[in-house]
Order: structure tokens, then sequence, then C-alpha cells
């Protein structure tokens, strides 16, 4: 027999009983609907950390000095002056898988410009930094090596500072601050950032040359950090290796020891992040894949009662010369129509309810494509798993009793 | 000489409940030819159902032999009873056993969709032919529920019809009608049977077996009676002389 008469035959059977089959198919539409909605939030909080991490910079990479022991007494990590100067020299000079780098001090204090005045970081480094962090200017320009070299008292402020410190909209670029009662002169505005995903205002920043913070400053001569950026994103777990044996090397650490220093990528911190989202996923997911199991022993239930109510038909379909596998796969075709229309329609409303989350909750969302392959095959596989054994229940009985049953 | 459709040697068929054997039929012998009219009669556990469902591809008998249109039944496999049911038999039964909420024309069709070998246009182009011969051409749209008893047991005729079967087997196909529906009945199987199409009748309504040709009466798995019946009546006429109805 023909496969397309057995389908036109599932289909009116499934037209015949409308509302019991919507029903049936709900538990897959709603199990559908929620597998892609889910896996849209979780592929969309995955994306927005990642698009945020890598807006400072993906290829970022971070050398911090790590927690020691001194005098018996673990030393908290800033505490720790194992960072110089001499070692940023070294990586400089002996890193070949790194574009830029600089070293890095900061420290906190008070920005005063006449009767205005606002709490709020300074970063000493070098000119590679606004390359590293991809920043750019708004107006000014960045200091140069020199100013380096002279520990000059310039500076670069972030957009929060001169809305604090400049409130009457006065061009800053030019004007003379001070910083802890050091006076420095603005060369520069950094272009607006905004908050990151962590909640730090990206714009509540003094960036002045490290000799000066270091010297006039902080009055230190070790460093708190040393970044860098790799060639590329790829190249960043092996440039973080090669950082890492310059810096063994520099501070003498015998093959058993442990690193006194920290380096990290901002892959690490992707991945850091991402898996905490991951395993929120896979929850959301799972509880998800549940009620499309229910959903699929919704079906089975609906087709087992289906057999024992058209068993005279069954039997008619017999004597009139349905083969034993005519009718098992006019009941699974039966089972599969009913759980694959269900997928179509939980994907509509997966993919529905995903925009209205957008929109409505403002929540990121981002649908792949892997979770509406995933969800039809699973529907079909449950059509398939579920409808199996009441299709086989009908194929195997026996026409003389399924004709005398009532 | 005409054809044996049917050709039956010393059949047997037994049940076995529990630890007992039930002996259903006790070796019979009969043959049908083509465009005969027989009724097998016979009172309740006679074996006249165990016989139908033989006859019918639809059960296997224990030993003897059944030779249903030249073909060997004994040793068939399921799928190929199957085949023959659907090529060379055509059903009837007491309760019409139509498809519900199912038009007329598609439960005509139905044996038709289980034969690849018949096209779409094939398919309904007997349908309607079928209905036609049954009288209900005119009737083809509507659904079992929309149709008196008498009219869907000729949707149930026109559905045995359609795959041109070697021979129609009726199982008390007038058992849930009124006398007068039941005489519109026999007088079309008449009909069909004067066009040269071979009937076997299954009843206990012993009026039932005056329209038929041949009588073959059944008791205890044995045949007691097996008769050509030389006056066969007229259902038509039957028909004419019950009492006019107000419809």
């Amino acid at each position: 027999m023909r496969l397309l008469n057995l389908f036109k035959i599932a289909f009116k059977a499934i037209v015949l009983n409308k509302t019991r089959t919507l029903l049936t198919m709900l538990g897959i539409i709603i199990g559908v609907a929620s597998v892609i909605a889910m896996l849209a939030i979780g592929e969309g909080s995955k994306e927005s950390i990642r698009t945020t991490i890598s807006a400072m910079g993906s290829n970022m990479i971070t050398v911090r000095p790590g927690s020691g022991v001194r005098g018996g007494v673990k030393q908290e990590r800033s505490a720790m002056e194992t960072l110089k100067l001499k070692d940023y020299y070294a990586i400089k000079e002996q890193a070949d898988l790194l574009t830029y780098i600089t070293p890095m001090v900061n420290g906190g204090g008070q920005v005063i410009n006449g009767s205005n005045n606002w709490p709020s970081s300074i970063y000493g480094v070098n000119s590679d930094y606004l390359k590293i962090k991809i920043v750019d200017l708004q107006s000014g320009s960045m200091f140069t090596d020199a100013e380096v070299k002279t520990a000059a008292k310039v500076a670069l402020i972030g957009q929060t500072v001169v809305d604090n410190v400049f409130p009457d909209g006065q061009e800053p670029v030019g004007q003379m601050i001070r910083f802890n009662n050091i006076p420095f002169k603005i060369i520069g505005v950094l272009e607006e950032k905004g908050e990151n995903t962590f909640g730090q205002d990206q714009d509540d920043v003094v960036i002045a040359p490290y000799t000066t913070v270091q010297k006039r400053i902080l009055a230190i001569d070790h460093l708190e950090s040393i970044i860098a950026s790799a060639i590329s994103e790829d190249k960043a777990p092996e440039a973080v290796t090669q950082v890492s044996e310059i810096l063994r090397k520099q501070h003498k650490i015998t093959e058993n020891d442990e690193d006194d220093f920290h380096v990290r990528s901002m892959e690490e911190l992707i991945s850091t992040f991402s898996s905490t989202s991951e395993m929120l996923t896979i929850l959301l997911v799972a509880v998800a894949g549940i009620s499309l199991l229910i959903g699929g022993i919704g079906i089975m239930n609906i087709m087992y009662v289906s057999v024992k109510e058209r068993t005279k038909e069954i039997g008619l379909r017999m004597a009139v010369g349905g083969k034993g596998s005519d009718i098992l796969m006019q009941f699974l075709i039966e089972a599969i129509l009913i759980s694959i229309t269900g997928g179509v329609l939980g994907v509509i409303l997966g993919l529905g309810s995903t925009v209205f989350i957008e929109k409505f909750l403002n929540w990121p969302t981002s649908v792949a494509l892997y979770s509406i392959i995933i969800s039809f095959v699973v529907c079909a596989v449950t059509g398939i798993f579920f409808g199996w054994y009441p299709a086989r229940k009908a194929a195997a009985l026996d026409p003389i009793t399924a004709l005398r049953y009532e | 000489m005409s054809k044996e459709i049917i050709k039956i040697d010393d059949l047997k068929r037994e049940f076995t409940m529990g630890t007992e054997t039930v002996h259903a039929l006790r070796g019979i012998s009969f043959s049908i030819k083509e465009g005969e009219f027989v009724t097998i009669m016979g009172s309740s556990g006679s074996g006249k159902s165990t016989l139908l469902n033989i006859l019918g591809c639809l059960d296997q008998p224990t030993s003897g032999t059944y030779i249903i249109d030249g073909e060997k039944v004994k040793s068939l496999s399921k799928n190929e009873l199957a085949k023959i049911r659907n090529e060379k038999i055509g059903f009837i039964f007491q309760s019409y056993n139509l498809l519900a909420r199912t038009s007329a024309i598609e439960n005509v069709e139905l044996p038709l969709l289980y034969n690849s070998k018949v096209s779409t246009e094939e398919r309904r182009s007997r349908a309607i032919k079928a209905l036609e011969m049954v009288g209900l051409a005119d009737r083809m749209d509507h659904t079992p529920s929309e149709l008196s008893g008498g009219q869907q047991q000729r949707v149930a005729i026109a559905r045995a019809l359609v795959n041109n079967p070697v021979m129609i087997l009726a199982d008390e196909a007038t058992g849930n009608l009124d006398t007068r529906t039941s005489y519109e009945i026999m007088s079309l199987f008449q009909e069909l049977n004067k066009q040269g199409i071979t009937i076997t009748f299954v009843t206990h309504e012993p009026d039932i077996a005056t329209f038929s040709s041949r009588t073959i009466v059944l008791k205890d798995g044995h045949i007691i009676q097996d008769y050509k019946n030389h006056k066969v009546q007229s259902a038509a006429d039957e028909l004419a002389k019950l009492p006019k109805q107000d419809d």
C-alpha cells in the first residue's frame, strides 16, 4: 500500500478529532516552545557576556602578583610587591606574541576642580593603554612616551569625571585639576563606554603616566599589574604561557615552586562567566525536556485510547485487506503527525515568546538554529517512540475479535 | 459447466479452550460455483461463524483444504491472506461497519486504498460506479449518521462490490433491518446475483434462504443438508406484497 494513502487516512483521523488532537499536542507544543525559549535566553546571556568582555579587549592579557607568604603571614595580592618594572621590560623585550604592553598602577583619590570634587580612581599606564583597552578619545590626545619618562603631570579623564568636576559644561582639555592635591593638566577626554556587565562605571577614571602615579601619588616603585594585548584572540592562550615562562625566569622560580604571579587572558574570564550561564541553561533545558517527555507520554496515552476506541475500525480495515503493517504505519504516522505538528506550533510559540521576552522583559535572547533542529528531531523521535507501542498493539489485533469488539 | 469459486474438502477447525478441545467444524466438504447464491444456515453453535471466518480468509482451518479462485489458502501467510481478502472477497456485516463521520464514497473507496495498483482517479470512479449499482449515487457525500439503516447497508454492499470480488460474503446482512428494508436489500442481492456475482449469505433466518438458489444447513460442525432451491422467490415480489407504508 502506498504511503500517501496511509498519510491521508492518518490525517483524516486527526482532523476528525480536532479538539482531542490539539489537547494532545499541547504537551509537545509547550515542551518545544520552552526548550527553544530557554535555549534562546541562555544563548542570549552568554552572548551578552561575551560582547561586553570583548569590548574590554578580548585579546587582553593581565599579569598580577600572586598572593604569597611574607614572614609566615599570607599576604593579600595587592600587598605583594613582586611585580617590578624590570619584569615589564623583560616581557616587552622577550614576548613576541604581544602587540601592546603597559605597566599599571592605580589608586583612589579625590578629583578637585575649584569648588567641585569627585572621588575617582587614577590609573597609571603608558601610551599603549588606550590601544589595549580599545578606548578612543573624545577630544585631546594621549600623553607621549617623553611625558611618561619625565613623569609629567598630565591626565586624561572619563566622562563621569567630566560631568562631576566640570558641571558647567566647560571644555576640560587644557584645564588644570588636582588629584589628591597634585595638580594635573587635562590633555584628553575618553570616549564614553558606560557600565560593563559587572556594573562597573568604565567612565569613572583618570588616566596618567605610570611614572607620575608611582612617584607623586602612590610613592611606590613596584607595579600592581601589567596589561598587554596578544597579537590575536586565538594566540592569547599561547601568549599567556609565553609571559608566564618569562616571568618565572625573571623571578627565578624553580620547577617545583608555584608562580608568584597570575597571568590571565580575557578568554578565561569569558569562559568563567559563560560556564555559570551555561549551567543555568542546562538546568532550564532539562526542565523543558521533562515537559517534552510528558508531552510524549500524552501522545502515547491518546494513541492507546484511540486504538481501543477504533478496534472495530481496525478489524474492518483488516477484513477489507489492510495488512498488519498498514495498520501499524497508519497509527505510527498519526502519532508522528501529531508530534510534528505540535513541534511546528511549538517552534512558532517558542519564537513568539522569545520576541516577547526580548521586547517586554528586556532580556537578551538569541535563537540558535540548532535548538530548532534539535526540538524537531526530538519531536519526531517522540512520535515514533511513543506511537510505536500503541501502533504495534493495533497491528497485532486479530481481525475476527476486532470485528466483534463492542 | 461454470467455474468453481470455492472448493472445500474435509475441512476441520478445532479450538483449544483451556484443556478442552472444541470441534467447531468436523470435516465438511462442498464447493460453490460462479454465479451461485448460497445461504449457509444453522443455529448458533452450529459452526457457521467459524465457516464464515474461514471462507473470508480471516481464519485458517486446522486441517482440510480450502481453495478460493484457484488459490490454496492453507499455505498462505497473514499478509497473503490480507491480499486475498482485499482482491477476492467482499464483506458485508450485520452492523454495516461503516467508518463514522466519513462520507459514503470514502467508505466505499476504503478497500481500494489498500490496493496499490489502483490510482486515485480509478478509485474514485469505481466507487461512484459501485454506489450507482446500489442506487445511492445521490447520497455519495452523506456520512453514515445521515443515512438510514437500509442505506447504510447499501453503502456496505457498494464497498463489498468496489474491488470486483469473486464472491460476496454476507454475515447476517439483514439482521439489523426491518422486514421491508431487508426485502429491499435481498432484492438488491438478487439483482446483483443476476448480473453474475457469486453471493454467500450466512443467516439463521429461514425466509431469507428462500431467496437464494442453494441452501447449506450446518449443525454441530457437520453439513446436514445441502439442497438446490428450485423455486427461488423474488424479493421484489415479496416487497410488493407487503402492506403499503406512508413515508
